[in-house]
């Protein structure tokens, strides 16, 4: 099925898959898109998928993929009977939710008729027919970079996707839930979605991504996602990352920030085989704010890899983030956390914060903490500690009666309490710490008012 | 009820007590005293049942039962509950909660119905006002930014919550003002009973003011080398430890 039309390096599997597919992608026949996808997969067939011989990948290491190992995902995949939409809220509720199957949109999954005016949620696609100068727009370009061959990839292909588009001033009170259904395909698939975020000078909102596997099949999402964050505004984009056990999720976001704007992310990552969430922030106008959070809860071979990169471009901005993650068995987790600070961000203020908790001897923890900066009025500070279980913690709540399966689940909740803080939206944060709960090895008997304090 | 019977144990290698024997019956308050270092802490956790801590020798006997090999919540379902000098810090778990699951995970050994909210918080309420425990020190997480006094305090509530049999107090004293220690003393002897043995170890005499035991023991070097009525508290505290700082032949 593939046309050879490209050369084709081996280093860079998918590259020949782009002349068969590239007919059926959305947007076809728009030149400035044709050019930009041509751009891309000429410069990603040079590149070819990132190694552990670049800084940024040196502790995540991609499996060898050869080119038939994921199929580009089409129509039919988005096809398949689902029967229950398994949403992070309250399934009687009628919250504004949006969902695709294998990147396809599915209307009649969706709930978006009470969307507030001003506000446009619909697929890639169709925003590429009814309205393409918004999406020429906003896509991001970053060409030119050997360790962001992921996103050149996914500009190439861009074959799903989201657009948000929230207009001035209008406050979006309840949560947008983007339910993306994956896996569950004859032969396993990949899908390049890139979506585009933007919420303008003075809105408001809160935007969850749920991500779940349909079955236990191995599939690979490589997604870019863009996003700005107008002067004023604030975004609260959090993420549930529980994909299927043999999963891929690679995931680029890059987030521009202005003046007086907040960013708030959090990320919980609780599936995937392999996952890499990396996250560039750009703090470009003054008093801007961003915090990027996350937890992850692996088991088995798991890995997962947090990586953030923070440009601080302007005075009096501010940026938090707390990563917190709990490794047992033989998984691996990665946070490495770049907070750069340019030469006029006087008065930055930015607080950094990695921790893990190993609950075996054979998981393992890198992280990598890093700042850069260039003027001297800054308050910057960074922590990142690895280790287990208390052991006199433990033995206190078992002496008090409390049996040792309890009493460990017990503390990795304590120990997670603490990240699922910089969660501000509190219906979110009950959402993220019941998916917590639910992770956790042994039977919990917890009564019912502790998850509701 | 508590037998001990020529104790010998060590941690990492290195022998801390040689030999202790002891016997508590229901109803009986005892006191250790001893000079830092001669094993009261390592008696308290041998018999709580913390791990690393390596019994050599000899035996503790619970109600005619051993201990050595329980796990440290069955011993506290069984009745046995530790006062600790140091109480944890646990964030984010509200002390109301540890406290409703400490109660039910006993009651679930025992096979009896867990005690739903209502009925615990009307339990929980007629201690906390005995003890002058607030609400506030109930929602907050355990222990994290108590005084010293709070956490102490919080440690008897949680003895008044369990009700255990034999309760032991390491160091309750510690770290603890005059008001603190009435209040703290005051909540020990309302929880004395016929049905309970408690045993007290502490440095200092002063606790014993308030909480009078019936026998006092003197641990050093790993043996209890004398034992006698609540005077001989009132004898080490002129003398002190100094005639027990040798080893004994």
């Amino acid at each position: 099925m593939h046309s050879m039309n490209t050369p084709v390096n081996t280093t860079a599997p998918f590259a020949g898959q782009f002349d068969a597919v590239s007919d059926q992608l959305p947007g076809l026949g728009l030149s400035w898109l044709d050019t930009r996808r041509q751009e891309a997969i000429t410069e990603y067939n040079g590149f070819g998928l990132p190694t552990n011989k670049l800084e940024s990948w040196k502790f995540t290491r991609l499996p060898r993929i050869a080119d038939n190992d994921f199929r580009p995902v089409g129509p039919q995949d988005g096809e398949i009977a689902v029967e229950t939409v398994p949403s992070l809220f309250d399934e009687s509720a009628e919250g504004h939710r949006i969902v695709f199957v294998n990147g396809h949109h599915r209307p009649e999954l969706s709930n978006i008729e009470r969307l507030p005016k001003g506000v446009r949620l619909e697929s890639l696609r169709a925003t590429l027919e009814r309205d393409p100068t918004f999406v020429e727009h906003y896509l991001s370009d970053l060409l030119g970079d050997k360790s962001a061959a992921l996103n050149a990839l996914n500009s190439a292909f861009m074959d799903s996707g989201l657009v948000v588009h929230v207009e001035r001033d209008v406050e979006v009170t309840e949560p947008i839930e983007v339910i993306r259904l994956n896996g569950k395909t004859d032969t396993p698939v990949i899908r390049h979605p890139r979506n585009v975020i933007v919420v303008e000078d003075g809105a408001t909102l809160t935007l969850v991504k749920n991500h779940s596997g349909l079955d236990v099949g191995g599939y690979l999402t490589n997604a870019v996602t863009d996003v700005h964050v107008g002067d004023g505004a604030t975004l609260r984009h959090y993420t549930v990352q529980a994909e299927s056990l043999d999963a891929l999720h690679l995931a680029n976001v890059n987030v521009n920030v202005g003046k007086d704007a907040t960013y708030e992310a959090f990320s919980l990552t609780i599936g995937g085989r392999l996952s890499r969430m990396e996250t560039n922030v750009r703090l470009t106008g003054t008093g801007g704010h961003c915090n990027l959070s996350g937890a992850y809860l692996l088991r088995g071979r798991e890995h997962c890899d947090n990586t953030t990169v923070i440009e601080h471009l302007t005075p009096d901005a501010t940026s938090r983030e707390v990563f917190k993650g709990v490794l047992d068995d033989d998984s691996r987790g990665v946070f490495q956390g770049k907070i750069v600070v340019h030469k006029d961000a006087q008065r930055t203020d930015g607080h950094q914060l990695s921790k893990a908790l190993l609950l075996s001897d054979r998981a393992e923890m890198d992280a990598k903490p890093e700042l850069e900066i260039y003027a001297d009025d800054v308050k910057c500070s960074h922590g990142a500690a690895t280790g287990q279980l208390d052991e006199t913690s433990l033995f206190y709540l078992r002496s008090r009666g409390i049996p040792e399966a309890l009493a460990r689940n017990l503390l990795i909740q304590s120990f997670m309490g603490e990240a699922l803080e910089e969660v501000s939206d509190l219906v979110v944060r009950e959402v993220m710490r019941d998916r917590i709960l639910h992770w956790l090895p042994a039977q919990c008997y917890l009564s019912e008012e502790w998850r509701q304090e | 009820m508590l037998e001990i019977k020529n104790l010998h144990a060590s941690v990492e290698g290195k022998e801390i007590l040689r030999g202790v024997d002891l016997t508590l019956n229901a109803g009986e308050t005892h006191a250790i005293m001893g000079p830092n270092g001669s094993g009261k802490s390592t008696l308290s956790y041998l018999i709580a049942g913390r791990e690393g801590y390596d019994i050599t020798e000899g035996e503790i006997l619970y109600n005619g039962k051993d201990l050595t090999d329980m796990a440290p919540e069955d011993r506290a379902a069984e009745g046995v509950f530790l006062a600790f000098q140091y109480p944890v810090e646990i964030p984010g778990v509200p002390n109301t909660t540890f406290l409703k699951e400490a109660v039910n995970a006993a009651r679930r050994y025992h096979g009896e119905e867990e005690l739903d909210a209502l009925q615990f918080v009307k339990m929980l309420r007629q201690k906390t006002k005995e003890l002058g425990i607030s609400d506030d020190m109930l929602k907050r997480a355990v222990n994290v930014g108590f005084s010293g006094g709070e956490k102490k305090r919080n440690e008897i509530l949680q003895m008044a919550v369990l009700n255990p049999k034999l309760a032991v107090l390491d160091e309750t004293d510690s770290g603890l003002d005059i008001d603190a220690l009435k209040v703290v003393s005051d909540g020990v002897n309302q929880l004395r009973s016929p049905e309970r043995a408690i045993l007290v170890i502490t440095h200092y005499q002063r606790l014993l003011d308030h909480i009078v035991p019936d026998f006092v023991h003197v641990l050093a070097h790993g043996k209890i080398r004398r034992s006698g009525g609540k005077e001989l508290a009132l004898e080490l505290e002129e003398k002190g430890y100094a005639e027990y700082n040798v080893e004994a032949a």
